[in-house]
């Protein structure tokens, strides 16, 4: 049976921590008697029979919905959704899940005579998916019997032909999705669930919806508001997506939800790699040997190299769940199942968070983490990754280490290159950057054309990645970056240092002598439920 | 007396563009350039005197002469034997101290009536640089018959000084003529937006002209080093960014699309080139909007460019030489230098200065000022012993 994870108390004998640094690791020794660490549970049992538990899923869907097979009717217009290539990270092994669960919409569909069916990645402002991501998604039997005749393919939140405007919420959001979607007799969303974060009515009012509507949640005002929003119902993020949710259904968008759930096997049992998911104080011999010499052969290789060889990885994650049917029951279990997976009690903030930031963020996979990531990573996703109250007191200092080197990716993150240079270099203050900046970007028909016919991210997805930091960087009271280059750091407005123990000093200025540390072993994926 | 002579030894030339092609300045050791002991130039005629420099600067164009890489064009308009330098700020026998006005016009030259171009002011462009009672020389600095700043004294036109204030320092003055090139630059700039390509010497004082005259904003500069991009934001860039990333600037500053070559379908309506090399020029007309103008102010020489999008995109490709000294034509761009520079205190942007005797080390570091953290290089004539004979 997998151990749950848990918080260890870190103490003289304690052995070095792994921190998880770019396209690299660290080991850092933590001060012992005043600092913990947040483990993360051992991957929990998958299920045996995968496509079974689909199968059941679909026969037996969750909420006031019928079975799939009795919603499908020969002549109708069906439309599957899926989630982008932002989920999982990393990426999992074939075949992904969305493959499975696609397939087997696909043969109900073809027993029901359905001929009418488009599949779409549901990715919002982010960037189109290449051919070869496509297939990995979906399988290459889908892939190559719907992507020739144009029945698969990337949404497009800036084409206004296809999207639909279906109305607004009673606080004035505007609901605009794509509009084959709109138009479908039955929308099938299939998602996976790595975080809690994801799912639910986020998944058709985010995932397949313009920036005219996205603007009304990817915002400081709901940014701020979202406490975390890991936890739904204290984000106001998810709030704004629930209301828009309650729109679509009011107006008729049928949609039948079908969400996953993944365990934390993300570097296996076996290999290399294999290591990152024990606990230190377990490491064989071997395994000791085996992170040296992985460390040491990594140090030697070029940062391309490196990164070459993590963004191949492909994890050999475990489904751990199933549920489908009507959005809210489905996405109630869900979150149940992330939560039983990567959920553990933390008693009480520290003066101090500390994070090992990895090579990896939903917006580089196959690409490059650049400053703004770095910055999205570690003080958006990992800082949300609580429910309650913060790791870290409000004015704690934050500690993350990271290369954070002055790259970016040009055909991916166009519109960060020129945020970086221009927006950060005048102001980090996410209001003031909203109020004075966003519309340029958002309204750029370079970056619009970028996103629409390239492999961009939209001209105003950076801004969306300041908005993720703010309630971390109105909660805390200085950040700090280890190991990363210091111009870099500077720019997004950070502190810079070199070793662990310059940072935990640096923090003493804030927080007083002799600080609390917490230090979020992530991942595999973690959240505390700070009590 | 002690002067930097520059003869015409094709040989030495020859050496000159080998080892400045090496190293930028390297031409000053193994070039046709000299410290000799030399006559004083005599006084060519009614309304000259004797002027002895007090602070003599670098010029981008000395470097370019003395690497071997200025343009055959100049040939006709120079005279050999001659001694460089034309930024200078220097006394009278009187003690009175002036700033030079170099340009060897119709007046300098006794030439009566002028020639149409000084008729209206425009000095600058004279029609009579190689013609006269004084040998070929399109400035003092270039003339066989003047001298040039160089040394411990030069000829010079009564209509070729400026009476220097007392409250500006030396440093401050041997930049009025520099600063005056850079206000007649920023004169020609229509519009609103610009974009200066360069940041050395001329460039900084470029982007202060345009921005000390207010009617340019954004004004995006680019800097090659880390002084560079501070000065340039302090002196009134709006954006500075490196060379390689003003079309990205650009692009998102003008809104523009562009296109895989890297030209941009739109661009900003103005761009002052502080460079003038084949680099800068192509890149200023891959930034420059359909219908803008590229100013070349840095001295060009023989390039290669491909003016296909000057063609296509209605490009005025226009030079900007020297100044204008005022009259009821043309602005005294002098006078207004002489406010720049006590507005912005741009004496700052001297950094070194050098005696004549170490002319090698002074050029190279004027050659080399960008990445040394310099701007502009100077002699020092104050400390030369033959001074006071």
């Amino acid at each position: 049976m997998p151990r749950p994870g848990f918080v260890l108390d870190v103490d003289r004998s304690t052995p070095p921590i792994l921190f998880h640094h770019g396209e690299g690791f660290r080991l850092e020794k933590l001060p012992p008697g005043r600092s913990r660490v947040v483990y993360p549970g051992e991957p929990l049992e998958p299920l045996e029979d995968v496509d079974g538990a689909i199968r059941h899923a679909l026969d037996n869907p969750l909420g006031d919905t019928q079975p799939l097979r009795t919603l499908l009717q020969p002549g109708m217009k069906l439309t599957i959704c899926f989630d982008d290539i932002s989920l999982p990270l990393p990426p999992m092994r074939r075949p992904d899940i969305r493959q499975r669960v696609i397939e087997a919409v696909l043969d109900l569909a073809a027993e029901a005579g359905v001929d009418d069916v488009h599949i779409i990645a549901a990715l919002a402002l982010h960037r189109r998916m290449t051919e070869g991501e496509l297939r990995h998604a979906v399988g290459d039997r889908v892939y190559d019997a719907f992507a020739p005749i144009g029945a698969l393919y990337n949404h497009d939140a800036e084409d206004p032909d296809n999207l639909t405007f279906i109305g607004t919420t009673p606080q004035g959001e505007e609901v605009e999705i794509n509009k084959r979607a709109a138009d479908s007799d039955l929308v099938v969303y299939v998602n996976i669930n790595l975080v809690s974060m994801d799912g639910g009515h986020k998944s058709t009012a985010t995932g397949l919806a313009s920036y005219r509507s996205l603007r009304h949640h990817h915002n400081v005002q709901t940014m701020l508001h979202s406490r975390s929003f890991m936890d739904r119902h204290h984000s106001e993020l998810h709030h704004s997506n629930w209301r828009m949710g309650k729109v679509l259904r009011d107006a008729g968008v049928n949609i039948f939800q079908i969400e996953s759930t993944l365990n934390n096997n993300t570097f296996g049992s076996s290999g290399p790699m294999a290591v990152l998911q024990k606990r230190e104080w377990e490491w064989s011999a071997r395994d000791r040997a085996t992170f040296v010499a992985m460390k040491a052969g990594l140090d030697r290789l070029p940062l391309k190299a490196r990164r070459s060889i993590f963004q191949a990885w492909r994890a050999p994650y475990g489904v751990t769940s199933v549920q489908a049917g009507e959005v809210d029951a489905v996405h109630e279990q869900t979150v149940a199942n992330v939560y039983r997976q990567q959920l553990v009690t933390v008693e009480g903030q520290a003066d101090v968070v500390t994070m090992g930031l990895p090579y990896l963020c939903p917006y580089n996979v196959n690409s490059v983490m650049n400053p703004i990531l770095v910055a999205c990573v570690g003080l958006g996703y990992f800082f949300n990754y609580y429910r309650g109250k913060p790791l870290v007191r409000e004015g704690g200092v934050v500690i993350m280490g990271h290369p954070t080197t002055w790259e970016f990716h040009p055909v991916h993150h166009p519109s960060y290159i020129d945020f970086f240079e221009q927006v950060l270099a005048d102001t980090t203050d996410p209001a003031e950057i909203e109020a004075r900046y966003e519309k340029a970007y958002a309204e750029d028909e370079w970056y619009r054309h970028l996103y629409r016919t390239s492999y961009a991210y939209h001209g105003v997805h950076p801004f969306y990645m300041w908005y993720w930091i703010c309630h971390g960087l109105d909660h805390a009271g200085k950040v700090i970056v280890v190991g990363g280059e210091t111009r870099a750091v500077r720019r997004l407005g950070f502190t810079a240092a070199s070793t662990l123990d310059d940072a935990l000093e640096m923090a003493e200025d804030v927080v007083g002598r002799d600080p609390t540390v917490t230090h979020l072993h992530n991942p595999p994926l973690v959240m505390a439920d700070v009590v | 007396m002690k002067a930097l002579v520059y003869s015409r030894k094709p040989a030495r030339y020859a050496a000159a563009m080998v080892a400045g092609a090496l190293r930028a300045g390297r031409g000053a050791r193994y070039g046709p350039l000299a410290l000799r002991d030399i006559d004083p130039p005599e006084l060519p005629g009614e309304g000259w005197v004797r002027v002895r420099p007090r602070l003599s600067g670098i010029c981008g164009s000395d470097l370019a002469t003395l690497d071997g890489r200025a343009s055959r064009y100049f040939e006709p308009i120079v005279s050999f034997p001659f001694v460089p330098g034309h930024e200078v700020v220097g006394e009278l026998d009187d003690g009175a101290r002036v700033a030079l006005v170099p340009v060897l016009h119709c007046a300098t030259r006794a030439i009566n009536p002028p020639c149409p171009m000084c008729q209206v002011g425009r000095i600058n462009r004279c029609e009579r640089l190689a013609y006269g009672h004084l040998e070929p020389g399109l400035q003092s600095g270039y003339c066989e018959s003047t001298g040039g700043g160089w040394s411990i004294a030069l000829a010079a036109h009564r209509s070729q000084l400026v009476p220097v204030p007392d409250d500006l320092s030396d440093e401050a003055a041997v930049l009025i003529e520099p600063a005056a090139c850079a206000v007649h630059a920023a004169r020609q700039v229509a519009g609103t937006e610009v974009a200066v390509i360069g940041s050395g010497a001329l460039g900084l004082l470029t982007i202060a002209a345009l921005a000390h005259d207010r009617r340019h904003t954004p004004i995006i500069a680019t800097a090659k080093h880390p002084d560079q991009r501070r000065w340039a934001k302090e002196l009134g860039a709006d954006v500075v960014c490196a060379p390689s990333a003003l079309e990205r600037v650009v692009r998102s500053e003008t809104r523009s699309m562009k296109l895989d070559s890297g030209q941009l379908t739109g661009g900003i309506g103005a761009v002052v080139d502080c460079v003038g090399s084949d680099d800068s020029l192509a890149q200023a007309l891959r930034v420059v909007a359909p219908g803008g103008t590229v100013h070349v102010v840095g001295m060009p020489g023989v390039t290669s460019l491909d003016l296909t999008p000057l063609w296509h995109r209605e490009v005025g490709l226009r030079g900007t030489y020297a100044y204008t000294t005022g009259d009821e034509h043309e602005p005294d761009d002098f006078a207004d230098a002489i406010v720049l520079i006590r507005d912005l205190d741009l004496g700052r942007l001297v950094s070194a200065t050098y005696p004549l005797a170490r002319y090698a080390d002074a050029i190279d570091h004027a050659a080399n000022a960008g990445n040394r953290g310099a701007v502009k290089i100077a002699f020092d004539l104050r400390g030369e012993r033959e001074r006071e004979r």
